[in-house]
């Protein structure tokens, strides 16, 4: 309903003041409570209401625009001169600065500035003014800070996959000196569900400009692996999804200098190759899923240098041969390398055996998947790393029955590890669930000593930068992350070496005792069972008795009751005669 | 005018130095020692960075000004003393 008040004025008063005055309310509506209204609603005796005298806030993500930066030089071009002079003409130039040098405010300014300026001059070859004092004491500062400091790791860049359709980032390779660039290999590493419209290029990175790589490798198929030639920072090797090894000069732009011929390559996605020391600096070998180990000149691609078929039985034969995922491969051990292969086994291998039979030395058996990483320590190379299935693994050289040492099950699979190349204790695993794990076996060796989620998807790769600083990871989007971790992971502590090495030594003496109880144990379970059979066939015998027995006893009793019965013929004969002779007294 | 060349010559003949420019307020060079190319790159780049210390001195404390600047790299240092009207640059390698 409405509330209307109608207010009347003549025309002729419009204008006039006002003269207010006061009069009492005056009651215009009055609404009576309805209680049938009331039966709608219940009373409530208590409730719980929050209350609060503060500002109602409301939680929104923001999320900044990526800007794409771009280093680029300014061109200095002259520029100050007054009106008059023509800066490209020397002889206004030239009379410009001689009147400026006849100005006496020239001459004034110029002595007053050059006795300050020699005074810092001389103060400068005389002292250095910018020395560090007590510079000792802080680094003992630090180290004091570093003990109690919480291991960390911080992302320092993020290189993304320029490309739309994304690919794994599969292998990564720091560069050999400076540490400046990384190269990154991306390929599709699920079977045949590479994207029509996936590019094959593998990029470069400067780690100090991520929106664009500094090169981009043009190969035939895309890379699965890549490595830099130690020796020479110019060369990279490739090794793609289609079988073929190319090598690539960064100095010649991004297509590949030469390509290994098809007809003798591997079949099968090269999965690591690896650059080998030698003279020339040329020399490399790979391993593909299809079972071989193919040495390669770079000078001469046409075919390899040399063949290995990984066939435990030793019969070169390709279709009993182990599948390879990853190859490992000391500088200071040149003649012995090892495989690890997708059944699990670790294959060491004699580069120097006469025949092909003999190349193969032992396996390590012990892992239930394939073995995606396989890396010496660099400290002690008798111990292996071994990264594979839910658990990493150490290994001695000696010991062929199981590892010496191994990481807890894990919850996700992990893809690859490395160690650290400053911490003999130290190494680096990436699971797939994308976080990357920092084991110190020193430390801690039931958990990982630093665990950092770095992204959502997979994370496929991953290296340790020369100096042991920065981390490089791969993902299966084609992320490659950088972290830096913090510096108690990458000081050697004072003593190091020494622990870790009677810390693998324990291990491998615990090893080799449990080896030698298992030994002891299957000789006495053996010998049981040799006994054993014995006696079965002792048994044997035996069963036939019971039957004899029967027979015996059927045999005896038939006879005990013919006695009987004749007892008794007899008996009765004899009575009957007695009869007989009574009858004849009488 | 003389002064000014002996004053140009003590300073060139000290232990470490590479090189003098002098540049004005507008930024030309008036005099130096090094090449043109060079000479245009420092006087461009020095003069606006010159510029930016002083207001920066100045912003802090009006009644503060710049007296001299030291840019010390890993290389060499870039000394730049200032005047109203002129700049005397000298870029120095410290020996040690």
């Amino acid at each position: 309903m409405e509330i209307v008040y109608e207010y009347v004025k003549k025309r002729s008063e419009f204008g006039r003041p006002c003269n207010f005055s006061d009069r009492p309310a005056d009651l215009h509506l009055d609404i009576q409570p309805d209680a049938e209204l009331a039966a709608c609603f219940f009373a409530l005796d208590s409730r719980d209401v929050g209350m609060q005298c503060a500002a109602d806030m409301s939680e929104h993500e923001v999320n900044t625009e990526r800007i794409e930066s771009e280093s680029r030089g300014i061109n200095h071009v002259e520029g100050g001169w007054p009106n008059n002079v023509n800066p490209q003409e020397i002889e206004h130039t030239m009379r410009f600065r001689k009147k400026v040098e006849k100005d006496e405010n020239y001459i004034k300014a110029i002595l007053k500035l050059g006795t300050q300026m020699e005074y810092s001059i001389k103060q400068n070859n005389t002292i250095d003014i910018y020395e560090e004092y007590f510079e000792e004491e802080q680094v003992e500062e630090e180290e004091m800070t570093d003990a109690k400091e919480q291991p960390a790791a911080k992302t320092i860049n993020v290189f993304r996959d320029p490309n739309e359709v994304k690919r794994t980032a599969s292998s990564l390779s720091w560069h050999p000196d400076g540490n400046h660039k990384l190269a990154v290999g991306y390929s599709c590493l699920e079977f045949q569900r590479a994207a029509k419209g996936m590019s094959f290029d593998s990029y470069i990175w400067d780690i100090e400009n991520r929106n664009q790589p500094e090169l981009t490798l043009k190969p035939v198929s895309p890379l699965v692996s890549l490595e830099y030639n130690p020796k020479d920072s110019h060369i990279l090797l490739g090794g793609s999804y289609n079988g073929q090894i190319a090598y690539w000069d960064t100095r010649k732009g991004g297509q590949p200098v030469e390509m290994s011929a098809i007809e003798h390559s591997h079949r099968d996605p090269v999965y690591k190759v690896i650059w080998l020391q030698s003279k020339t600096g040329t020399d490399a070998f790979s391993t593909s899923t299809d079972g071989q180990v193919l040495w390669w000149d770079i000078r001469n691609m046409k075919e390899p240098t040399e063949r290995l078929v990984l066939d435990p039985s030793k019969k070169e034969n390709l279709e009993n041969a182990l599948t390879a995922v990853s190859l490992e491969f000391e500088t200071t051990m040149p003649t012995k390398f090892m495989v690890g292969t997708e059944q699990g086994l670790v294959v060491a291998c004699n580069r120097k055996a006469k025949t092909p039979a003999e190349k193969i030395v032992c396996t390590y058996s012990g892992h239930r998947g394939p073995i995606y990483a396989l890396q010496r320590n660099p400290f002690f190379p008798k111990y292996f790393l071994t990264v594979a299935d839910w658990t990493a693994r150490i290994w001695s050289e000696d010991i062929r029955e199981s590892s010496i040492m191994s990481t807890t099950f894990d919850m996700a699979y992990l893809m690859d590890g490395c160690w650290s190349p400053v911490r003999p204790s130290v190494f680096f695993t990436v699971k797939m669930d994308g976080t990357v794990d920092v084991w110190d076996f020193l430390f801690k060796q039931n958990n990982p000593t630093l665990s950092l989620k770095v992204c959502d998807e997979a994370l496929c790769s991953v290296r340790v930068q020369s100096n042991g600083r920065l981390l490089a990871c791969g993902s299966q989007l084609g992320t490659a992350t950088l972290l830096e971790i913090s510096p108690g992971l990458y000081t050697m502590q004072r003593n190091e070496r020494a622990l870790a090495n009677e810390m693998f030594e324990r291990e491998t003496r615990r090893e080799k005792i449990l080896e030698a109880r298992l030994r002891e144990i299957r000789l006495k379970e053996r010998s049981r069972l040799e006994q054993v059979k014995e006696e079965e066939v002792q048994d044997a015998e035996g069963e036939e008795s019971p039957e004899e027995l029967i027979a015996r006893a059927e045999k005896e009793f038939f006879q005990i009751v013919e006695a009987e019965i004749m007892k008794w013929k007899k008996e009765v004969e004899k009575e009957k005669e007695k009869k007989v002779s009574e009858q004849k007294k009488c | 005018m003389a002064e000014v060349e002996e004053t140009l010559k003590r300073i060139q003949s000290q232990k470490g130095v590479q090189g003098i420019i002098i540049i004005n307020a507008e930024g030309i060079p008036i005099k130096s020692t090094l090449d043109n190319s060079s000479t245009v790159q420092y006087a461009g780049l020095l003069h606006q960075l010159v510029m930016k210390t002083r207001s920066t001195v100045r912003d802090l404390d009006p009644q503060n000004d710049l007296t001299f600047l030291r840019v010390r790299s890993k290389k060499n240092e870039i000394m730049i003393a200032p005047d109203k009207d002129y700049f005397l640059i000298v870029i120095q390698n410290p020996s040690d």
